[in-house]
């Protein structure tokens, strides 16, 4: 009898990669009761912090949404020259840690940054204000939506936007009627890994715009806070951001279509 | 090397002393640690974030911390050894090289842009402290013009050398280790609070006798030299 031992092996990972990845999520719904959630909904600087992480993480989606989705329209229908490099460079902020993206905003926009000068002139502050947050997070999150974007458009069957073409729509009617439709499910699976991603950022916020409850302290640095403060509130933070994050994670796996199972095909 | 540092760290075992200090403390004991025999590892940050770690379980073997009652809490809940005081520092004002602010009461004016220190911070504490003296008018004026409280005291010095704020509470110690050159307006000693630090052997450490050396380094030893230095003022040169 052969040795079974590969599956083995591989079911062994398995286990392991899942205990390490749930029980902290699970510890957090463990440690924080019940009672712990209700009275942290009393919180008032949670309670800030939770709507002020909604409001600037859903400016920043729609802000990267009505810009990234012609961008990587271009980019998913047209090659020239610089195309990839234009590509590794929008994708960049994917893999800068979020600390150096605050740092390279406030060098940018800071009031000492090379463009502070520019944005003072035209009445815009970013650092300490609600706006700082939203441009951090529109950073850190558009790749994500980007990159899925992309994608989405490039799976299309580029037959359909000529037909539409051939049939007299202008190409930005085909764009709207044919490819937005077509690219619908990845577009949105795009939009929640963003929100996710913006919702759970920290180091670009704190560099950049600073933390004051109300105004910049979003939710994860509120955590920080409360953490030397208040445990338990900082516990009942973290379940109602585990919650969020998880029904954004939930409605991407039903938007995008079952693609058939493993990819058997690439390992045969 | 690097390598058995870093597995030492992850089993707790062996030769290094595990320091968790107030961000304040940085120079001070990074100097300290190179004047001492053996190895230190630090971690520093706000010691009430450093305080709830080690109610969450986190194991140092000593905690240094920007205030008394921290470590004395933790005493009292069996954390750790009764705190021994070994340094003071002071609150100053430190303000960007080009800014006109000359004095506490320029705060008050409108457009000023202050940072602060959360309150979890015992500098954010201090800072508090010292604007519940001030005249009630100028008290609410000076709080209203607060645009930021950062974590640290480090996040407050940050902002003020990028010239993101006009000006903040910090140590004195800190603005003297400011990399940028930030001009410091010193307080009245009325308005100063009673800024005290204290140094606690946690109840499991697994280096008791090398963290009791650590803190008698520190009173009177080569870790008394890096505070002088840094700035900070030893306990022994009295209060």
């Amino acid at each position: 009898m052969r040795a079974r031992w590969f599956p083995l092996v591989l079911a062994v990972a398995l286990f392991l990669a899942l205990v390490f990845l749930t029980v902290p999520i699970a510890a957090i719904f463990i440690e924080a009761g019940p009672a712990e959630l209700l009275s942290s909904l009393g919180n008032e600087q949670a309670l800030d912090a939770l709507g002020l992480s909604l409001l600037t993480s859903a400016i920043a989606l729609l802000v990267i949404v009505v810009i990234g989705t012609p961008t990587a329209y271009l980019l998913a229908s047209r090659s020239f020259r610089g195309r990839s490099t234009i590509m590794t460079l929008v994708e960049l902020p994917l893999v800068v840690p979020p600390a150096v993206a605050g740092i390279g905003l406030l060098a940018a926009f800071g009031p000492s940054g090379i463009l502070g000068g520019v944005t003072e002139n035209l009445g815009i502050r970013l650092v300490f204000e609600t706006a700082g947050v939203v441009v951090a997070l529109t950073f850190v999150a558009s790749p994500f939506y980007l990159r899925q974007a992309q994608t989405a458009f490039e799976s299309i069957d580029p037959s359909w936007v000529g037909a539409a073409r051939t049939l007299g729509a202008s190409e930005a009617r085909a764009f709207v009627t044919v490819a937005i439709p077509a690219a619908l499910p990845g577009l949105l699976a795009g939009g929640a890994l963003a929100w996710g991603r913006a919702l759970g950022e920290f180091g670009a916020t704190i560099i950049f715009a600073g933390s004051l409850q109300g105004v910049t302290q979003t939710a994860p640095l509120a955590i920080l806070e409360l953490f030397g403060s208040d445990f338990d509130a900082a516990l009942a933070l973290s379940a109602v951001l585990v919650a969020v994050s998880a029904a954004l994670l939930a409605a991407v796996k039903i938007v995008t279509p079952n693609r058939g199972g493993p990819a058997r095909g690439t390992l045969a | 090397m690097a390598l058995a540092g870093i597995l030492a760290g992850c089993g707790g075992s062996g030769d290094q002393l595990t320091v968790s200090a107030a961000a304040s403390l940085t120079g001070a004991f990074d100097a300290y640690g190179e004047a001492t025999p053996g190895e230190e590892r630090f971690s520093f940050a706000s010691s009430g974030q450093l305080a709830a770690q080690i109610r969450q379980g986190a194991g140092p073997d000593v905690f240094a911390s920007a205030n008394v009652a921290y470590p004395e809490q933790l005493a009292a809940e069996g954390f750790a050894e009764p705190p021994v005081l070994f340094a003071r520092n002071e609150l100053v004002l430190a303000v960007a090289p080009d800014s006109e602010i000359d004095s506490i009461g320029d705060l008050a004016e409108s457009g000023v842009e202050l940072v602060v220190a959360a309150a979890t911070a015992p500098v954010g504490e201090y800072t508090r402290e010292l604007l519940s003296r001030l005249p009630a008018d100028l008290r609410e004026a000076v709080k209203a013009n607060v645009r930021s409280e950062e974590p640290d005291v480090k996040g407050v010095v940050g902002k003020l050398s990028q010239g993101a704020a006009d000006a903040g509470f910090v140590y004195s110690s800190d603005a003297a280790a400011a990399p940028q050159d930030l001009r410091v307006v010193e307080l009245p000693a009325r308005l100063q609070p009673s800024i005290a630090y204290a140094i606690s052997v946690l109840a499991d450490a697994e280096e008791p006798e090398r963290a009791r050396e650590f803190v008698t380094g520190l009173l009177e030893g080569p870790g008394r030299e890096a505070l002088l230095e840094a700035g900070l003022i030893p306990a022994s040169e009295g209060a």
